[in-house]
C-alpha cells in the first residue's frame, strides 16, 4: 500500500477537478458526467441533489471507481489526501475503497450478499485491509451493529440478511461502511428506498456518525429534504454538470439558478398552506446526454432564459461560498417567486352526502405457503377491518408505510381482489362479492391509475390500441374510425400530441407513460378513480405535471379520487380528506388541514415528524418525534393497539384492548385510547 | 429444516408410486405384445400356446390386479422375472448397473472439472478468447450427437492412430477382478490388481469423454450465465467498495451465488448420464444398464421395461430430492420461505 | 464544449456494420444454414444427384470421388443423396415434435400459471411426472412398445417432450402476471381468457420461441439417436441418424458414418446460433452492450 501523503491539515480532503465520466456505447459517448468540480473538507457533510439521469450516482462511483462496462474517466483529476484516485492502478484504489472511503448504496435489500451470514460480510470489510485480525473483527462488528442500534447485535451478526428488514440491512449497511473508520463516506441516496419513518432513524443515524467520528459525509439524493437535513453545503446537480453550489439555508430559500428554482417549487411542502393544488413545473425533458445542448443546458426549458444564455455559462460566485451556472443571476438579484396561476380558485368541491363509495369493516387475509407438508397455512392481514367512505367529488387520501395495505385496499375497492369479510358499496351496489362478469358494467364508473408506468402499459401494444381496448370492450364507440376520433380525443385530454396513438409504450417517459395511463383510465368515462401511488416513480418535475394533470381533470370531469400515496406532502397537498393505515387497520381520518394542524393519533404524529421539509430553517424548529423500532408483521400483529410497539405514549392498557375507531370534534376520527396526548 | 426435508422426502415418495403407474399404464396399454417377439410367428399361431404364455406371465388379469401385483411386488423389492433372459430383473440390472454407473460418473466428474472453472473464467474475462473458446466448446458439446462423436473418436483415436483401446470395459486378454462392487476401477485397485486398473482406466478414456460432451457443454454454459448473473449483483458491487481482492469478489461472493442453478441442472444432468448413456454404451459394446433397456425395449420385456423405468424414475426423484436439499443448505433463503 | 470532446481520446467506435456483425453475425450464419438444409430438404428430387435408394452392389463402399461427392455406402446408395433426402425426415421430425409439444406445454402451463389453485399445482405436479422420465428412456419404451416407424417414434417423443415448455410458460405468466398491465386489464373488465392469449403471451412469446428454436436442434439429436438405435426408420429410409448406424462398424470406410454426423451437427449448431442470437436479441442488457 503506497503510504499516505498528507497534504496540509486546511486542504481540502477530495478534490475533484473537470470530471468527465463518459459511456462509451456503441453508438457514441454518453456523458453522463461532463465537468464536474468540487471540493470536501474533512469532516463536512455534502449534499449532491439531482433528479435521475444528472450524473449524481456516476460521480458518486467514479470517485470509488466502481463503474461498470462501458463507463469510463476519460478526463479530470480526483485529488483525495495526496493521490489522484482517477489514475489510481487497481490495487492503489482497492487500498482506498473500504478504508479510506466508503460507500452506502441506494438499496439494501440487494446489497447484502443473500448466501453469506451478516458476520462474515463484515469481519472481512476490516480483515481485507490487515487492520483487524479475525477474532477481533467479530468483536468488533457487534460493537458496530449496536452503535448502529441494532438490537441483539450478538444473534444479528449470526443471521442471514434475508431475516432484516430494508432498514435493519441500511444500518448493516453503515456498520460495514464505518468498520474501517474511513475519513469519507459515500451514501448514494441510502433512505430512497426506505420508509419515510425509518428514514429519519437512518438519517438521524447519519448525522450522530458524522459529528462523533468526523467523517465526511457526501450525501446523494433526489430530494431536497433529506438534504436539508444533513448537509452543512449542497451541489445541484443538471445534465451532467454542477449548476448550483452553496449552504442549504441559502440555496433552498434563496436560489440562483432557475433549475433550483424549478426543483424547490415542484415538490409539494408539507408545511405550506395552499390554495391553489396546482404546483410549479418546468416544460419538457432534460436533454439527451449523447449530444448536450450547446450554451446553457437548462435553457431549453428555463422560464428565465435571456440571450446570453445561448453562451455555456461556468460556475462563478454569487456570494460568499455560493457559485451558480447561470447568467441572468450573475448581478446577484434573486429569481422571483412563481406566479401563482390562482385565478381560478378552485371552486371549494361541492361534496354531495351521499357516499359514491362505501366500504365498511373490510378484511383481506392472504394464505402464505405453508413450511411443509403437515404444516399449518399462515394468514398475511394485509387489511383487517377497514372501513372508510369517499363521497362523490372529493379526494381522499389513503397514506401509511409498506406493508400497511394501503395498495391492497385500492384492489379491494377495484375488485381485483376479493375481500375475506366485510362490505364493499359502490353507489348503493354492493360488490363485495361480485363475479367478475357481473363487476364489468361498473367498471366503466370505477378505474385505477398504477404506480410503475414502466409495467402498467402492454409492451406489446401501440399507444392507440391499449386506448381503443376499453372503448371497444364496453361498446362506448361504433366503428373503428370513431375509435380512433376518441383515442385522440383522449390523447388530447392528458396533454400529449395525437400522432403518439402509433407509438409504443417503451418509445415515451415515464411521465408521458403515466399520462397514457391516466388515458386509459379515463378512456371509459369514470366518476371514481383509484390512484395508487401514481407519481411515486416519478421525477420531482414530472410529478408536478401529473398532480397538475389529476386536478385539472379532476375539475373538469367531476372526478372523485381515491389517491393512495407515501409521501405525506403530496398527500396533504391534494386531497380534502386523508385516511391514515398501520397495519391493515385505520388510525386516523381526518379533513387535510386539520390532520396536519393537529394530529390527533401518535402514529400520525410521527410520521408528519419524520417526512423531510426542504428547508433547514424549518427543519431546526420542527418539533421532532422519533418513531421506535420497525414495523411489526401483519402476520403476527400486536395484541390491542397495533401501533403500541412503536408509540411513544403507549401504556398498559394499550396492549389489552383495542381502541376503536371514534369520532372528535369536528369529523375527525381516531382510533386511540389517548387521542391528541402527544 | 427436519419440517422441510420430511416434505420433501414425503413427496418424492408419491412422485416415485406415481411414476411407476405411469410407466405401467404405458406399457400395458399400448399395442406391442411379447408373445409375438418371444413365441414367433409358428407358435404364436396356436392358440393353446398362447393362452399358456399369457397365463405363465400374468397377461390374462385385468390391468388392476396386474398393477397391484407389479407394486406390491416393488414393495417386497421383487421386480418381476425377465420374459427374455428368464431372470429376476433386479438381478439383470445388478449385474449391468456398475458399468453404467462407472461411465457416467467418471463422465460427470470430467465435466464438471472442466465445465465449471471454464464457465467462471469466461464469465469473469467477458468477450476475451477463454470465453470464445469455453461458447465453443460448449456449442459443439451439446450439438454434436453421442453415437456419431462415439464413432468418430473410435475410428480417430483407435482405428486410426490406436492410441486408445478398442470397445470394451477390459481388453479382451485381461482377467476381469473379482466382483465387489462391481465397478472395475475400484474392485481392480481394492485388490492391487494394478495392470487391469490401468487396463480398465484406458478403457474408460474415451467413452466418458463422448457421454462428458453434451453434459459438460451444459454445465460449461450455465455456470457461465449464472456467473455473469451474480457478478452484476448490487452485492458484487458492495464487496468490491469494501476493498475486497478481484479473486476473493469473484470466489467469495459470486461464486456462492451462481452454484445454486449449476446444482439443478448438475443434478438433472447426473441422472440423464445414468439413463441416457445407451447409445455411448452400444457403440463402446459397454454392457451397461443402457445397452439392457435397450434389449428389453426391443424385444417388448414389460417386467424389465417396467422394473428400468421405476428405478430410473426413482433415481431422477432422488437426485430432485438432494438437490432440494442442496439447496436448502446453500442458500439460507430456501427454508426459511 | 466541441473542444474538450476533441481533446479526449475516445475510443474508436466500432463501425455500424462490424458492430452488427459481432452481435449477431453466428446468428446469421445460423439462419443460412438451416435455410440452406430447409431448401434442400424441399427439392430433394432437384438437389440430390442420385435416386437415395438406388442399390449399386458393385459400386459400393467407394470413396468419395467427383461421381459420388461423398462416397457410398455398403449397398452402394449414394452418401450425398441420402443425406439430402434425410434432411426431410429430421426436419420435418424436429418442427412437428417441437411445434406441437410447444403448443401443448405452453398452453397448459400458462393455463396453470393463470388459474392458480388446485388446477395449477394438479398440472405442475404432471408435469413433474413426466420429468422424472429421462425423455430417450421413456421414448424407447414407447417407441419398442408402439412399434417401429416415424409415426409412432413421433408419438413417443411428443409424449415426453411438452414438459419442458409447460413449466417455462408457467413461469413467464406468473411473472407477468404480477405485472400492473394485468391489472389494469382488469380493471378495465376484459375477461381472462381475452388477457392470457391477449396481453400476457403476446410478452411471454420471446423467451417460448428461443426454446423452440434450442430445442428444434434437440429434438433432431434424439430422433436420430432414436434412429440410430434402430427405433426411428424403417430401413431402407434414408435419414441420418440411421445412416451413421449403418457405417459405424465401417471405421475403413470412414465416410458412410461421418458425413451424416456433420449433417445433424451443423443443423443443430444452426438452431443454436440463432437461438443463442434470438436470446440476446431479446434481452435488452446484452443488446445495449
Amino acid at each position: 500500500m503506497p503510504a499516505t501523503v498528507d497534504a496540509p491539515a486546511d486542504a481540502p480532503l477530495l478534490q475533484v477537478r473537470d470530471l468527465r465520466t463518459w459511456f462509451l456505447t456503441d453508438a457514441g459517448p454518453v456523458r453522463a458526467v461532463d465537468g464536474v468540480s468540487f471540493d470536501l473538507h474533512r469532516g463536512e457533510t455534502l449534499g449532491i441533489v439531482g433528479e435521475s439521469g444528472s450524473g449524481k450516482s456516476v460521480c458518486a462511483k467514479s470517485i470509488m471507481r466502481l463503474l461498470d462496462e462501458p463507463a469510463r474517466i476519460v478526463e479530470g483529476t480526483i485529488l483525495f489526501r495526496g493521490r489522484d484516485l482517477a489514475h489510481l492502478d487497481e490495487e492503489g484504489i482497492r487500498a482506498v475503497r473500504g478504508r479510506e472511503i466508503a460507500m452506502v448504496f441506494q438499496d439494501p435489500m440487494t446489497s447484502l450478499n443473500p448466501v453469506l451470514r451478516i458476520a462474515r460480510q463484515l469481519v472481512e470489510a476490516m480483515t481485507a485491509h490487515g487492520r483487524f485480525t479475525v477474532a477481533a473483527a467479530r468483536t468488533r462488528a457487534i460493537d458496530l451493529l449496536r452503535r448502529m442500534g441494532v438490537s441483539a447485535p450478538e444473534r444479528a451478526v449470526q443471521s442471514y440478511p434475508h431475516q432484516f428488514s430494508g432498514g435493519m440491512r441500511q444500518r448493516v449497511m453503515l456498520a460495514m461502511g464505518f468498520s474501517n473508520e474511513p475519513s469519507l463516506l459515500i451514501a448514494d441516496e441510502p433512505t430512497t428506498a426506505l420508509d419515510v419513518t425509518i428514514q429519519a432513524q437512518i438519517l438521524d443515524l447519519l448525522r450522530e456518525l458524522n459529528a462523533d467520528y468526523g467523517t465526511a459525509v457526501i450525501l446523494i439524493s433526489h430530494d431536497l429534504g433529506v438534504i436539508a437535513n444533513v448537509c452543512a453545503r449542497v451541489l445541484v446537480m443538471y445534465a451532467g454538470e454542477v449548476v448550483e453550489e452553496g449552504a442549504p439555508e441559502d440555496l433552498l430559500t434563496d436560489p440562483r439558478h432557475p433549475y433550483t428554482w424549478a426543483l424547490l417549487h415542484a415538490a409539494p411542502r408539507l408545511d405550506a398552506e395552499t390554495e391553489d393544488r396546482r404546483l410549479v413545473t418546468i416544460e419538457g425533458q432534460p436533454p439527451d446526454p449523447r449530444a448536450w445542448p450547446e450554451g446553457c443546458r437548462f435553457r431549453a426549458r428555463c422560464p428565465f432564459a435571456v440571450g446570453k444564455c445561448a453562451e455555456h455559462p461556468a460556475l462563478l460566485p454569487v456570494g460568499p461560498g455560493r457559485a451558480t451556472r447561470c447568467w441572468v443571476t450573475q448581478d446577484g438579484g434573486p429569481l422571483h417567486p412563481p406566479g401563482r396561476v390562482s385565478a381560478q380558485a378552485a371552486p371549494a368541491t361541492t361534496a354531495h352526502p351521499a357516499p359514491l363509495l362505501q366500504v365498511e369493516d373490510v378484511q383481506k387475509h392472504f394464505a402464505l405457503p405453508s413450511d411443509g407438508l403437515f404444516a399449518p397455512h399462515r394468514l398475511l392481514r394485509a387489511v383487517d377491518g377497514v372501513s372508510l367512505q369517499v363521497m362523490r367529488g372529493e379526494t381522499v387520501g389513503l397514506v401509511g408505510e409498506s406493508g400497511c395495505g394501503k395498495s391492497t385496499l385500492a384492489r379491494l375497492v377495484t375488485r381485483l381482489y376479493e375481500p375475506t369479510g366485510g362490505r364493499i358499496v359502490f353507489d348503493g351496489h354492493d360488490i363485495t362479492h361480485a363475479s367478475q362478469a357481473d363487476i364489468r358494467p361498473l367498471r366503466r364508473r370505477m378505474q385505477m391509475i398504477f404506480q410503475d408506468p414502466y409495467a402498467s402499459l402492454n409492451p406489446r401494444m401501440s399507444v392507440g390500441e391499449i386506448l381503443a381496448g376499453p372503448l371497444k370492450l364496453h361498446g362506448i364507440v361504433a366503428g373503428d374510425a370513431a375509435a380512433r376520433t376518441r383515442v385522440r380525443e383522449l390523447l388530447d385530454l392528458v396533454g400529449l400530441p395525437a400522432r403518439n396513438a402509433e407509438r409504443f409504450p417503451h418509445e415515451f417517459s415515464g411521465g408521458q407513460r403515466q399520462r397514457i395511463s391516466i388515458a386509459r383510465a379515463l378512456a371509459v368515462g369514470p366518476d371514481f378513480v383509484v390512484a395508487d401511488e401514481p407519481i411515486s416513480a416519478l421525477d420531482v418535475n414530472i410529478q408536478a405535471q401529473i398532480i397538475n394533470l389529476m386536478v385539472d381533470l379532476q375539475e373538469r370531469l367531476g372526478l372523485t379520487y381515491l389517491f393512495i400515496a407515501h409521501d405525506l406532502a403530496v398527500v396533504r397537498h391534494i386531497c380534502d380528506r386523508i385516511v391514515v393505515l398501520y397495519l391493515g387497520k385505520v388510525m386516523e381520518v381526518a379533513r387535510a388541514a386539520d390532520l396536519f394542524a393537529r394530529p390527533l393519533h401518535p402514529y400520525t404524529r410521527t410520521l408528519i415528524s419524520a417526512a423531510p421539509v426542504p428547508d433547514p430553517r424549518v427543519e431546526r424548529t420542527r418539533r421532532r418525534v422519533p418513531m421506535k423500532g420497525e414495523p411489526p408483521s401483519a402476520i403476527s400483529p400486536p395484541s390491542g393497539c397495533r401501533f403500541r410497539t412503536r408509540c411513544p405514549v403507549a401504556e398498559a392498557h394499550c396492549a389489552a384492548e383495542e381502541p376503536p375507531l371514534m369520532a372528535m370534534a369536528g369529523g375527525q376520527m381516531v382510533a386511540c385510547h389517548f387521542p391528541g396526548r402527544i | 429444516m427436519i419440517r422441510y426435508v420430511s416434505s420433501r422426502l414425503a413427496m418424492a415418495a408419491v412422485m416415485v408410486v406415481l411414476a411407476t403407474l405411469v410407466i405401467f399404464l404405458i406399457s400395458n396399454t399400448v399395442p406391442g405384445d411379447p408373445v409375438l417377439t418371444q413365441l414367433g410367428d409358428l407358435a404364436a399361431s396356436n392358440p393353446a400356446t398362447v393362452a399358456e404364455f399369457r397365463h405363465k406371465w400374468g397377461l390374462d388379469l385385468p390391468l388392476w390386479d396386474r398393477y397391484w401385483i407389479f407394486l406390491s411386488g416393488l414393495a417386497h423389492g421383487d421386480f418381476g422375472v425377465s420374459i427374455v433372459s428368464r431372470r429376476p430383473v433386479l438381478e439383470d440390472i445388478a449385474d449391468y448397473a456398475p458399468a453404467t454407473v462407472e461411465l457416467a460418473s467418471v463422465a460427470f466428474l470430467l465435466s464438471l472439472v472442466v465445465g465449471l472453472p471454464l464457465g467462471v473464467m469466461a464469465a469473469v474475462k467477458r468477450d476475451s478468447w477463454i470465453d470464445h473458446v469455453a461458447r465453443a466448446l460448449s456449442l459443439v458439446g451439446v450439438s454434436a450427437p453421442t453415437f456419431w462423436l462415439a464413432f468418430v473418436m473410435l475410428a480417430v483415436f483407435y482405428g486410426a492412430l490406436d492410441v486408445a483401446p478398442g470397445p470394451g470395459r477390459l481388453d479382451p486378454v485381461s482377467f476381469p477382478p473379482a466382483r465387489i462392487t462391481g465397478l472395475l476401477l475400484i474392485d481392480t485397485a481394492l485388490q492391487g490388481d494394478w495392470d487391469t486398473f490401468h487396463d480398465a482406466l484406458a478403457h474408460l478414456v474415451l467413452p466418458s469423454i463422448v457421454l462428458a460432451g453434451a453434459t459438460l457443454g451444459l454445465i460449461t454454459r450455465t455456470t457461465r450465465a449464472a456467473m455473469l448473473e451474480a457478478l452484476s449483483q448490487d452485492y458484487v458491487r458492495v464487496a468490491k467498495a469494501k476493498g475486497l481482492r478481484a479473486r476473493i469478489v469473484v470466489m467469495g461472493h459470486a461464486l456462492p451465488n451462481a452454484m445454486l442453478p449449476v446444482v439443478t441442472l448438475g443434478g438433472l444432468a447426473y441422472a440423464n448420464l445414468l439413463a441416457g448413456a445407451v447409445m455411448t454404451e452400444t457403440v463402446f459394446s459397454w454392457p451397461g444398464l443402457g445397452r439392457y433397456t435397450f434389449q428389453s425395449a426391443v424385444s417388448v420385456d414389460f417386467p424389465a421395461i417396467m422394473a428400468i423405468t421405476a428405478i430410473v424414475a426413482a433415481i431422477f426423484v432422488l437426485v430432485n430430492f438432494l438437490v432440494d436439499l442442496s439447496y436448502a443448505l446453500l442458500d439460507p433463503r430456501v427454508v426459511k420461505k | 464544449m466541441s473542444g474538450i470532446a476533441q481533446r479526449i481520446v475516445v475510443p474508436v467506435v466500432a463501425s455500424p456494420s462490424r458492430r452488427w456483425l459481432r452481435r449477431y453475425g453466428l446468428a446469421a450464419a445460423g439462419a443460412a444454414i438451416i435455410v440452406a438444409w430447409l431448401l434442400l430438404a424441399i427439392f430433394a428430387p432437384w438437389a440430390a444427384p442420385y435416386d437415395p435408394n438406388f442399390v449399386d452392389v458393385a459400386g459400393r463402399l467407394k470413396p468419395p470421388s467427383s461421381v459420388h461427392w461423398l462416397g457410398t455406402d455398403a449397398l452402394g446408395r449414394d452418401v450425398a443423396s441420402r443425406i439430402i433426402y434425410g434432411a426431410r425426415i429430421s426436419l420435418l421430425v424436429g418442427f412437428t415434435v417441437v411445434l406441437i409439444g410447444g403448443l401443448f406445454g405452453t398452453l397448459l402451463g400458462g393455463a396453470a400459471a393463470y388459474m392458480r389453485g388446485w388446477a395449477e399445482e394438479a398440472l405442475m405436479r404432471l408435469t413433474d411426472l413426466v420429468f422424472c422420465f429421462p425423455p430417450i428412456i421413456l421414448a424407447m419404451a414407447i417407441a419398442a412398445a408402439l412399434g417401429i416407424g416415424t409415426g409412432n417414434t413421433m408419438i413417443a417423443m411428443l409424449v415426453v417432450w411438452w414438459p419442458k415448455f409447460s413449466r417455462l410458460a408457467r413461469s413467464l405468466v406468473i411473472t407477468q402476471r404480477s405485472l400492473e398491465y394485468v391489472e389494469a386489464a382488469q380493471t378495465i373488465g376484459f375477461g381472462p381468457a381475452h388477457i392470457l392469449l391477449r396481453q400476457i403471451l403476446p410478452n411471454a412469446v420471446g423467451p417460448l420461441i428461443v426454446l423452440v428454436t434450442l430445442d428444434l436442434g434437440n429434438a433432431i439429436l434424439v430422433f436420430a439417436g432414436l434412429s440410430f438405435l434402430g427405433l426411428g426408420v424403417v430401413p431402407p429410409t434414408a435419414e441420418w441418424g440411421a445412416m451413421v448406424a449403418e457405417g459405424r462398424e465401417l471405421v475403413q470406410q470412414w465416410w458412410v458414418a461421418t458425413f451424416p454426423g456433420i449433417a445433424i451437427l451443423s443443423v443443430v449448431m444452426g438452431f443454436n446460433f440463432v437461438g443463442d442470437g434470438l436470446r440476446d436479441w431479446l434481452d435488452p442488457h446484452a443488446r445495449n452492450r
